[in-house]
């Protein structure tokens, strides 16, 4: 048992890494879908996304063969849209809501319709949108992830200069840096920040990260506002022995490293144990088979009904041949000679619901142990705590504390996204950058 | 088992099934493989002078995700040499002598033309003629086909010329491309005609492309208006049929039912109306021949089913509901309901009733799921919510009489009961 890297062949990584979505191989294909949306009035899906698309038009517009129409909608609601068809958990938002779900059918692939008309967009680079004339005002954004780019863009339209700061060397955030490479590639992502940006009025400056080469002093006093947007990224840590053993990663840096270094270039082990049972559990224990991992484990200490992953994504995990083993919480983890042999488990039981209304795992007193040679922990992401702080704004647990339209505590300064609500979906963070543009114009202009 | 053949003046076939004057009729070769699959009769595709069609010659319109909902062309009628066809005729009677053979003719507009080309066909031993006087393209120009249709006059000229030399029954196709077939009809049947069919194609222009800008079908860069049919036409040749139906004279003689017949139940809808026996072309264009099977089988179930024994247990049964506006029942009132059990909340009853209709449907908000539900009060009970509702029985019509009389439109003025005051 060893951690290795290039395990598999160009052509092997090729096939494991590939669309696992793909797109409609041609017009009718999509048309046959497109034509079956019954064109719902005030529509339960466009009630289900978090930036309220206007579905059933988008829809329409591509059954008339007006795509970029159809496109144009998608952008105006949501301007990360193309990638949100790729990584949104679609099954519990807008075709979750599908009226067709009521008649025991098959919902409208409302995603795959939606990266259609997208996909062209981008590809042909469909000049979109226009920027009003310059109103003179400047902005600064922190952080060039879904929130800040949204905020960017309807800043733009708007005729505000922008200017991102973004402490990686690539935009995008979660999207570039923290999404299984099955579901979006990492030259997608770019591909979709140089779309954004192409409106012209927003500046990206890389490897700028705030508390070490900027601070929020100095953008309140060169900038007419300030937007922050600069997400969760820490690791929660299990607290357990053993847990500084090499061998022990956490999954953010593996899926970080799958995304910025090629897969070859990141080593797996034999037999992986993936801790935990949300969206980036599931990533992490996904691409450690697809890099060649003999036997991957999902540990989670709750059950099924609990857990934070939807059923579609537990599907791919289990298709993919991971093993679950519910009701599990880590208690310590062993090594010889420095490196990571097994993992030792209480069993747990279901208790009573929490405040959050799930139920809480109780131990057993039982344990078993399994043998492994790399852990990921996949628990959960805290926010910058020390940052935030730092820069007096007002929080709870690191989360900053913002008024409905994303106000803080700080006269000029907005936030939101993952720093706000300490790490939701793609879709949420784009609808947090809207809000936070629109209270900015109001603050800026009026 | 039901009894479903024809008797059509005589003409006998196994069911009352027929190709219509067409390109799949228009030589042996598909007529006995349409015999083959089990087509009671065909109408051969019209003879005349020796025509040259060009290349291009179909076009069709596409609804949502459907092809083919109408089809259009512009070809004229059978551009094979006249000899060969009548050999042909004569070699698909010999065998298949229980199936009807009715061959379709436009003479030119010459008594002698017309006694000339009766005389050929007789000699093959069909069983009957059509007159085309309905072909709307290309043929009109040389004096012949709708240009004889549109004016009953000439029609009736020209069914006298055929009655002193024909000896098989004969039928005349009529236009639809006329206010009302009606006149046309009682000039026919006047002038001897046997029989009538519709109705033919009626002129169009299905598209035009908006890349280059011309209409469809294109032909180096030129159009013409060509001649509609396919499923899109069928409720226009209904009313057209049914107008025959209704007409003291022109009912008395056979009618063969054509225009977007798919279907067995198509062909009952043409049947209830009138017609002995319907004719198909567009669904045969679109699916071949093997379409004929769930027909006689569709429509031998549904006679079962209703105890109808032979076909003329139901023949025009539908003619007598057919009623002047001023006859209809002031009293009858209907109420939509809405089934919550089945409802999916798609909203489509609620924005069509309020946006064109009476804003009768209440809309209590839910996320992601709204409820409607009917003002009973406001309903006028036009059925466009049941007809929009995408769920099967969803919407139901509710009958909630204004009054338990029948009372019309002019019992209801001379009464003096009130109008709409909204």
């Amino acid at each position: 048992m060893s951690i290795e890297n290039n395990r598999l062949t160009a052509e092997q990584y090729q096939q494991n890494f590939s669309d696992i979505h793909p797109p409609f191989d041609n017009r009718e294909a999509a048309l046959v879908e497109a034509n079956r949306c019954l064109f719902c009035y005030d529509a339960p899906c466009t009630k289900s996304c978090p930036t309220e698309i206007n579905i059933p038009k988008f829809i329409k517009q591509i059954t008339t063969d007006n795509v970029k129409g159809s496109a144009h909608t998608i952008f105006i609601s949501n301007i990360m849209g193309a990638g949100c068809s790729r990584v949104c958990p679609v099954e519990k938002l807008c075709e979750g809501a599908c009226v067709y779900n009521l008649l025991e059918e098959p919902p409208i692939p409302i995603a795959r319709l939606q990266r259609y008309a997208t996909e062209q967009a981008m590809e042909k680079k469909w000049k979109l949108f226009e920027r009003k004339p310059s109103t003179g005002k400047k902005v600064a954004i922190v952080g060039a992830g879904p929130a800040g780019l949204s905020c960017a863009h309807v800043l733009s339209r708007e005729g505000v200069d922008v200017t991102i700061y973004e402490k990686e060397s690539k935009g995008g955030g979660l999207m570039t840096y923290g999404i299984a490479a099955y579901k979006v590639t990492p030259r997608f992502c770019e591909d979709e920040v140089s779309y954004i940006t192409s409106i012209g009025g927003i500046e990206i400056k890389y490897n700028h990260e705030l508390g070490k080469n900027i601070s929020l002093a100095d953008l309140q006093k060169s900038y007419d506002a300030v937007y922050l947007g600069f997400g969760v990224g820490l690791a929660r840590q299990l607290d357990i022995p053993g847990e500084e053993l090499p061998g022990v990663v956490d999954a953010i840096s593996f899926i970080y490293d799958i995304r910025s270094k090629g897969y070859p270039q990141v080593p797996v082990g034999d037999r992986v144990a993936v801790i935990g049972m949300g969206m980036t559990a599931i990533d992490a224990a996904t691409q450690a088979k697809r890099l060649g991992a003999k036997e991957v484990t999902l540990v989670y200490r709750r059950t099924q009904s609990e857990m934070p992953c939807t059923e579609a994504e537990l599907d791919i995990a289990k298709l993919d041949g991971c093993r679950i083993i519910w009701l599990a919480a880590p208690q310590g983890i062993k090594g010889t000679d420095g490196k990571v042999t097994q993992l030792i488990c209480r069993v747990m039981k279901l208790g009573e619901p929490d405040a959050s209304g799930r139920c809480s795992p109780v131990e057993t007193g039982e344990t078993f142990t399994l043998d492994v040679d790399m852990i990921i922990k996949a628990a959960g992401q805290i926010p910058f705590e020390h940052l935030v702080s730092n820069s007096q704004l007002q929080n709870a647990n690191g989360k900053i504390t913002i008024a409905p339209n994303g106000a803080t505590n700080i006269k000029g300064v907005f936030a939101g996204g993952d720093c706000v609500n300490g790490g939701k979906e793609v879709v949420d963070a784009v609808q947090a950058g809207k809000v936070g543009a629109a209270a900015i114009i109001d603050y800026l202009l009026k | 088992m039901a009894d479903i053949s024809a008797n059509f003046l005589g003409i006998k076939s196994p069911n009352p099934f027929w190709l219509a004057s067409a390109p799949p009729t228009d030589k042996k070769i598909n007529v006995l493989r349409a015999f083959e699959a089990g087509w009671g009769g065909v109408v051969w595709k019209t003879l005349g002078s020796q025509v040259k069609n060009v290349s291009s010659r179909y076009s069709a319109v596409n609804y949502n995700n459907t092809r083919v909902m109408g089809l259009n062309n512009i070809e004229l009628i059978s551009d094979r040499p006249l000899e060969i066809n009548l050999r042909e005729i004569k070699e698909c009677i010999k065998l298949f002598p229980d199936r009807a053979m009715i061959v379709s003719l436009m003479a030119d507009n010459t008594r002698e033309k017309w006694h000339e080309l009766i005389a050929q066909v007789e000699d093959t031993g069909a069983h009957g003629l059509e007159l085309n006087f309905g072909c709307p393209h290309g043929m009109t120009e040389r004096g012949m086909g709708a240009v004889v249709g549109q004016d009953p006059e000439i029609a009736r000229l020209v069914v006298e010329w055929v009655m002193e030399k024909a000896t098989i029954p004969v039928i005349t196709k009529l236009t639809p491309n006329v206010h009302s077939v009606v006149p046309t009809g009682r000039a026919s049947v006047e002038a001897g005609s046997n029989a009538l069919s519709l109705i033919n194609t009626i002129q169009s222009v299905t598209g035009i492309d908006l890349d280059t800008f011309v209409p469809n079908p294109y032909v180096a860069g030129k159009s013409v208006f060509g001649g509609y049919c396919g499923p899109a036409v069928k409720p226009i040749a209904l009313k057209m049929l049914a107008t025959i139906s209704q007409d003291p004279l022109t009912s008395k003689v056979p009618i063969s039912g054509i225009g977007g017949v798919s279907t067995w139940k198509d062909a009952a809808e043409f049947m209830l109306l009138g017609a002995t026996t319907v004719q198909v072309c567009t669904a045969v264009m679109k699916h071949g021949f093997r379409i004929v099977e769930d027909m006689c089988e569709g429509l031998n179930n549904w006679m079962d089913e209703k105890g109808f024994k032979t076909i003329n247990d139901f023949i025009g049964k539908s003619v007598p509901h057919l009623t002047q506006w001023e006859e209809l029942d002031i009293n009858y009132h209907i109420v939509a309901n809405i089934d919550q059990n089945k409802c999916i909340h798609c909203g489509l009853c609620y924005i069509a009733c309020e946006d064109a209709s009476h804003q009768s449907i209440n809309l209590d908000y839910g996320k992601p799921y709204n409820t409607y539900t009917i003002k009973e009060d406001e309903c006028v009970g036009c059925n466009l919510c049941k007809l929009i509702c995408p769920v099967d029985n969803c919407i139901t019509m509710v009958e909630h009489r204004k009054g338990p009389d029948y009372v019309n439109w002019k019992e209801y003025q001379e009464r003096g009961l009130p109008l709409n005051d909204h």
